[in-house]
Parts: C-alpha cells; structure tokens; sequence
C-alpha cells in the first residue's frame, strides 16, 4: 500500500480500469512521451485524453470496443483475446498476438 | 506561527513552518544544481513544493488529466516476497500475483520476475521461466516486462569466476581488479542477452533492467551493451531502471561510445541509454536519512526535471523506498509517498512512474 499502490491512486492511471494499460502500450511500441502517448490513443477511442483515466468514460469504452474490462463479465475478451482486438485498434505489433496467429495456422 | 505535519528522510513525522519548509525546498534544489551541474527548481516550482507540503491533508494527488504510467519492479514478489523483498509472504503463484496487480490493484503494466531477481540464476532456470510468461500473457491484458538486476556482484568471487575488486583493489591489485571487472562484463552481456532472447521467443512484451549501475561503471557498460545487441535482434520494449544517483567508477576507466561511464548524473545516464536503443528510463536520485522530505523531494525534483528536458524517450523515475523523493523506510507513509509522486508529475514532467 505504501508505494506501488499509493503511486498508482496518486498519481496512476488505472490499468485496464481506464486506459493505462493502452497509454502503456504506446510508450513501449514507440517511445512516445505521455502527451503524446495520450493524444494518440484518445483518437483512436475517439474521446479527450482527460478521458482516458475517467472509469467512468473508459468502463463504457472498453465494453463497447470489447477491449477486456477490469470486472469479471461473461462474454467480454479476456487476456490474449483482448489483446488482439488492442494491437488492431492502435496499429501496433504485440508480440503475443502476433505468436498467437502464427500457432493458429494449423 | 502554524506547523505543518512532514517526514525527515527516514520517515519520522515531524513539524515544520512554511518558513522553514521553504528554506529546505530552497537548500534541496541547491544540492542538486550543485551536484548536477543542473538548473535549480524555479521560484514557481518552489511555490508548488511548498503549496504540497503545506496541504493539511494525509494524502494528495494530481489534478485530473495529469496521470501517467506507472511500472513496476521486482515483479510479483511483493505479494509473495519475504521481508528481504519487501514482501508480505501471501502463497499465490506468480501469474496469480500478475493477474491481482492487473485486476485489483489496476496496475498500468506489471513485470515477471525469479525469486532471486538477477539475471544470472535466471540463465539455468530459462525454460521455467519463458513457461511462466507464456502462462502470465495468455491470461493478462496489461503489457508484460520482464525484470531481473544486472547485478555484476554475481561474477565476483565467491559468488563467480573473477576476483572480487571490493578484495584487489585494498590489496594494490588494481590491474587484476580491472580484468575482473571487464571479464565480468563480457560475462554479464552473454547471459543477459542469452535470458532476454528467450523470453522474446515466447512473446515477452518487455525487459526491465532494474537497479543497473548497482556494481558500478561495470554494471552500466554491460547492460548498455545488452540492451543494443537486444534493439538489434528482438521486437521487445527495453527499460533501464538505475540504482543510484550517480553511477560508482568501481573500474573507474570504462566508456560507452567514448563516454566515461564513471560518474554520471541521471541527465547524462538517459543519453547513453537512449544512444544504446532503450525505450524507456528510470532514474534515480537518493533520498537522504538525515535531512528532512521537503529537502528530499526538492532535490530529487531538480535532478529528474533535468533528465526530464535532457531526454528524448518517456522517463519513468524510480520512487521506491529510499529514492525519488520517498523516505527510506521500508513501509513507506503514505503521506510523504503521495507528495512525492504530485511532484514529480507535476513539476518534473515526467512520463511515468
């Protein structure tokens, strides 16, 4: 409680929560810095980055776009299968998705 | 005259007047500049420090919209850890401690990690560990890194196969202290590389190179070089987390592209690392015991707020217990860690946590 979790309620961005988890994604794919990082998966949602760690926007977003959601949902994508419809919606390579469709060639 | 409720460095509560907290914020950033041969904070920034310090309340935040990324180190074994981790010792396997990071603590990104959390013993374990992370990213969302120390000490005597420097170099030996450090080096890339690229085998998303720099100029060199020859050959998101505020010259004479390595402040470590293909850079600044957490927080402020403007790639800073502006206590207060963590967003600018 006293460090990682008090960082992330200080100042985080609340995972798959909100959109931590796809602001992440954009740092390491293509070392974007935080704004611009943010901009860029807003547009892809088509909200305001403010948006992006509102639990409130972000829940609806995340169903709507079936992106895996923080509580567990019957139906909704869970792990890989999220991560897939991820790498689509922000045009990135992941590489688990990518090992996925190479396995699924059978 | 009012007081206001902080923190000496090692966590004690104390009290202290704006004035005084002022004088500190003001003392801190001095230290820094000095040191860094940096810009200090600014009367603006200063006037932020002392509104955080001066709120009455336990915990702060930042304002909406300013949030950033935050990663993690030692990977799940502060759930399952003992205390030599900081863990709590609660039984779950480490894809389950993934998955609580994801699912309870709503963790921006989370790492997999050995028990031992160093490279080396990772190297005969390997297999275990690409089965490990082919499990974790099967079941997770959130981007996966996964983090082990650099950590050269391993290679010394009597731990490896080269003569200890912390022994030669007492005894006059420096010539054999700087062949064991550079055959540690050579050693310390090949197994590095080796463990990393088999974690890219099986869809790893990320490498977390944490406290490099713990053994020295000779820890830095070998994971500047791993992390090239990794950029070259794999797909994989690399971050390099440091171990202190100023790399140690325990060789004393090792370069990366012509640069000493001996030496450096975080706002020239992050252009070696950039230079070396990373994408993303944790520094570090240390947090004093015996000065007081306006001081702290000013000072590591300054140094981070310079890497912040030196660096190309998002700076993620360290501000585990003892560095970044936290006090250097195990249980960290949660008062203190808050603040520090609205400073650094906030003044510093950084991109994650």
């Amino acid at each position: 409680m006293g460090m990682s979790i008090a960082h992330g309620v200080a100042a985080g961005m609340g995972g798959i929560r909100t959109a931590g988890d796809l602001v992440a994604r954009m740092q390491m794919a293509r070392k974007m810095r935080i704004n611009d990082a943010k901009a860029y998966v807003a547009k892809k949602l088509k909200v305001s980055p403010a948006d992006l760690s509102d639990v409130h926007v972000m829940r609806e977003v995340r169903e709507e776009l079936d992106l895996g959601i923080i509580t567990s949902v019957p139906g909704c994508a869970k792990g890989i299968e999220a991560k897939v419809r991820i790498a689509e919606l922000l045009d990135i390579e992941i590489a688990g998705v990518n090992r996925l469709k190479e396995k699924m060639k059978f | 005259m009012a007081k206001y409720l902080t923190r000496r460095g090692d966590g004690a509560l104390i009290e202290m007047t704006s004035e005084e907290i002022m004088s500190d914020l003001e003392a801190g950033t001095a230290d820094a500049a000095d040191k860094g041969k940096i810009a200090p904070l600014s009367k603006d920034d200063l006037d932020i420090l002392l509104d955080i310090f001066t709120n009455p309340t336990r915990f702060v935040s930042v304002e909406p919209g300013n949030e950033v990324v935050v990663t993690h180190d030692i990977g799940t074994l502060r759930v399952m850890g003992d205390q030599g981790n900081s863990g709590v010792g609660i039984p779950l396997s480490r894809v389950q401690g993934i998955q609580v990071h994801e699912r309870a603590f709503c963790a921006d990104t989370m790492e997999l990690g050995h028990i031992d959390y160093s490279f080396k013993p990772v190297k005969p374990v390997i297999a275990m560990e690409q089965q490990e992370m082919e499990n974790a990213l099967l079941v997770t969302i959130l981007p996966l890194f996964y983090g082990a120390m650099p950590n050269l000490g391993l290679y010394y005597s009597p731990d490896g196969p080269f003569g200890n420097p912390s022994d030669l170099l007492p005894a006059g030996k420096i010539q054999e202290s700087y062949e064991a450090q550079e055959g540690a080096v050579e050693h310390a890339i090949r197994d590095m590389v080796y463990v990393c690229e088999r974690l890219a085998e099986v869809g790893c998303d990320g490498i977390n190179f944490d406290t490099t720099g713990a053994a020295g100029d000779t820890d830095f060199k070998a994971t500047l070089h791993a992390v090239e020859h990794l950029k070259k050959n794999t797909d994989m998101c690399i971050e390099v987390g440091m171990a202190g505020e100023f790399v140690l010259g325990m060789h004393g004479g090792l370069e990366y592209e012509g640069q000493q390595l001996a030496g450096l402040y975080c706002h020239d470590q992050v252009k070696l690392v950039e230079q070396a293909g990373a994408d993303i850079f944790g520094p570090v600044v240390n947090t004093k015991p015996s000065k007081n957490m306006p001081w702290n927080v000013a000072r590591a402020v300054t140094f981070v707020k310079a890497c912040v403007e030196a660096s190309n790639i998002p700076i993620h800073v360290n501000m585990g217990m003892g560095v970044g502006g936290s006090p250097i206590f195990e249980t960290p207060p949660i008062d203190s860690v808050s603040r520090a963590s609205k400073a650094m967003v906030e003044i510093a600018k950084v991109d994650g946590l």
